[in-house]
């Protein structure tokens, strides 16, 4: 056990130094004007200079090797360079926004493995009755639906036709309290920033924004979980142990909820890593939908204008998200599930 | 109901989605053929280009003349039908060459093994740690907007699934006794690979690349749907629905009177999806007789 969580720490920075390395070739296909803009961290250094100049001082012709070794030292200091987008230093913008998406996923996770996994156990239970197959054509629907679709389509019913979930992070009135000194800032999430505050209103208002991209990627991701959690259920339905269960007269919900569930839970935990991606991939384009604030739609707002310097910056940040968040899921997995350990 | 009806009614209903998919498919697969005739483009012309047919920005209803109406100046339904044509060739084409790309590493960690496989397949993790939808919008930037760029850009990273999928399905296959005594007569490596592994580990891959293309087309769609995919006016279901976003958001109450542009691009692209999925999830059934409980 704890060799495994040494061996995975250990290959943590080699995965991050490969991460590194992946995009900054990608950065490599631009031309040396273009990588300019990853380098230079504030707007006045570009003024009036000699453009050249910078290109031959960041030593943007040199060899590649060179170049890396250079960068890679450049964002061990934090610089990421200047994001037009957002209007101050990439590491900034991204620092300011990853609380909002954050505020998103957490939001969203709880719904999308509650419903995944009561709707999959009631899937298995009720083996090809019915209702097996209503949720097999609700769940097979929502996987086919692509996130921007659905979230324009809440976006038209709760929000056009009946008012009810508006898009965006806050009101108005909202957004004028959270920015005044009085409301303190503890996490950058708002709806807990509200609550700390003692602000019920403001933590309404921000919880009925959010619902509109919760339901959207709800819809769209919990159909994974509810497959897995129905095949790897009717599995453990089969097994002896379920069987010895009901041979000594255990109630049947006993022996789904305890003996069962638990059992077929195994494998939910190891694709919840997925889930996690699947939420930060779908931030991109939930946040850019309902106009919220986000590393997601930061990422296509700089994507839309070419804003090199966000985009690569960006994309380390998500590679790190993930990498630590897979992590995390491994590591908790290994608890779980003690044939891990083994390996 | 007797257990006989029973069994009638569920293998009918196991037929019912795959027949459905397969309708879906065949369905889309005529559109895409016949679109120079169901939606005729302006002689000339680029027929993925949709033609400009108002002046005005206004969205306008559907109408005789425009079946699903107008966005963005330009004929819905012309785009939904050439847009089928476009989803096919994203499709098609990134699953065809990732599909293949992933074959050759996934082959040759699984076969080799050792140092090859531990450096493929860190740099396999590698790819797979940025999420798809990101790395391919960043590769398409960087690249420029464009359908290709927007292929190769999902290429690059969509190799990753199959590479995995097959070197796990060589590491079962590497001892058994066939390869064992294709071996020991001599069999050079590359034959053995093509001749003797891969027709024994090949229909997981294609049913994995069936269920694939959805989501590549998906992705494709939402690089257009964020502006930094297909070009402007290019006959794409993500681009369409593009031209709703802003509608969507405009005034309260109004956008109702928009929504035959989200409908109709929407409805193509879920029963498209739905069209892969299902046929995907019939092939599965078909040939893993495991999952079929």
């Amino acid at each position: 056990m704890t060799f495994y969580i040494i061996r995975r720490l250990l290959l943590l920075p080699l995965t991050l130094l490969g991460i590194s390395i992946l995009v900054f070739l990608m950065i490599g296909l631009l031309s040396p004007y273009q990588r300019l803009a990853t380098f230079i961290n504030s707007p006045e250094r570009l003024k009036g200079a000699d453009i050249d100049k910078l290109v031959e001082f960041y030593g943007l012709n040199d060899p590649l090797p060179l170049q890396y070794g250079r960068w890679l030292k450049n964002i061990f200091q934090g610089n990421l360079g200047w994001s037009y987008v957002g209007k101050e230093p990439v590491y900034d913008a991204l620092v300011e926004r990853f609380p909002y998406t954050l505020e998103l996923a957490l939001f969203s996770i709880f719904p999308i493995l509650f419903l995944g996994i009561n709707l999959g156990v009631i899937s298995a239970v009720n083996h090809n009755r019915p209702l097996d197959h209503g949720l097999r054509i609700f769940s097979v629907v929502g996987w086919s639906f692509p996130d921007f679709v659905f979230g324009l389509f809440i976006l038209m019913i709760f929000y056009s036709v009946l008012g009810w979930f508006p898009p965006g992070n806050l009101s108005l009135w909202a957004e004028e309290v959270v920015k005044s000194s009085a409301f303190r800032s503890f996490t950058g999430m708002t709806t807990i920033d509200a609550l700390l505050n003692g602000r019920l209103d403001i933590f309404w208002d921000a919880f009925l924004h959010l619902i509109g991209p919760v339901l959207t990627l709800t819809y769209v991701q919990f159909a994974f979980i509810l497959r897995i959690t129905r095949s790897s259920m009717l599995e453990v339905l089969q097994k002896d142990y379920v069987r010895t269960a009901r041979a000594k007269g255990l109630d049947e919900r006993v022996v789904i909820n305890k003996h069962a569930r638990r059992n077929a839970l195994i494998p939910v935990a190891t694709v919840s890593g997925q889930t996690i991606i699947g939420l930060l991939a779908g931030a991109v384009i939930v946040e850019t939908i309902f106009n919220r604030t986000g590393i997601g739609s930061f990422m296509s707002l700089a994507a839309q204008q070419l804003d090199y310097a966000s985009i690569m910056g960006g994309t380390l940040f998500f590679g790190l998200i993930l990498v630590l968040g897979n992590l995390i899921v491994d590591i908790s997995y290994a608890f779980i599930d003690p044939r891990v350990r083994l390996e | 109901m007797n257990r006989e009806t029973r069994r009638i009614f569920r293998r009918l209903w196991s037929n019912a989605s795959a027949i459905l998919g397969f309708a879906l498919l065949i369905f889309f697969v005529v559109v895409a053929v016949f679109a120079p005739f169901i939606a005729p483009p302006p002689s000339g012309r680029d027929p993925y280009i949709m033609p400009i047919v108002t002046w005005s920005s206004n969205p306008l209803p559907p109408s005789p003349e425009h079946p699903f109406g107008v966005a963005g100046k330009r004929d819905i339904f012309y785009g939904v039908v050439w847009g089928t044509r476009t989803a096919f060739r994203v499709g098609i084409i990134v699953t065809l060459i990732s599909t293949a790309l992933g074959l050759l590493i996934g082959s040759v960690a699984g076969y080799f093994g050792r140092l090859w496989d531990e450096v493929l397949m860190r740099i396999t993790d590698i790819f797979m740690a940025i999420p798809f939808l990101v790395a391919a919008m960043v590769l398409t930037t960087i690249l420029g907007t464009g359908l290709d760029k927007v292929m190769i850009a999902m290429t690059a990273f969509s190799w990753m699934g199959p590479a995995r999928l097959i070197r796990g399905n060589i590491l079962q296959v590497k001892e058994e006794q066939f390869v064992l005594a294709a071996k020991a007569l001599g069999v050079r490596d590359f034959s053995i690979i093509l001749r003797h592994i891969l027709p024994n580990t090949i229909f997981p891959v294609l049913i994995q690349a069936s269920m694939r293309m959805g989501s590549l087309v998906i992705t494709a769609a939402a690089l257009s749907f964020l502006g930094v995919g297909a070009p402007q006016g290019y006959a794409d279901w993500g681009a369409l629905l593009n031209y709703a976003r802003n509608w969507m958001l405009g005034g309260q109450g109004e956008a109702l009177k928009y929504w035959y542009m989200t409908v109709f691009p929407g409805l193509a692209m879920v029963l498209f999806v739905l069209a892969w999925n299902l046929v995907g999830d019939t092939l599965r059934d078909a040939f893993d007789p495991r999952l079929r409980l």
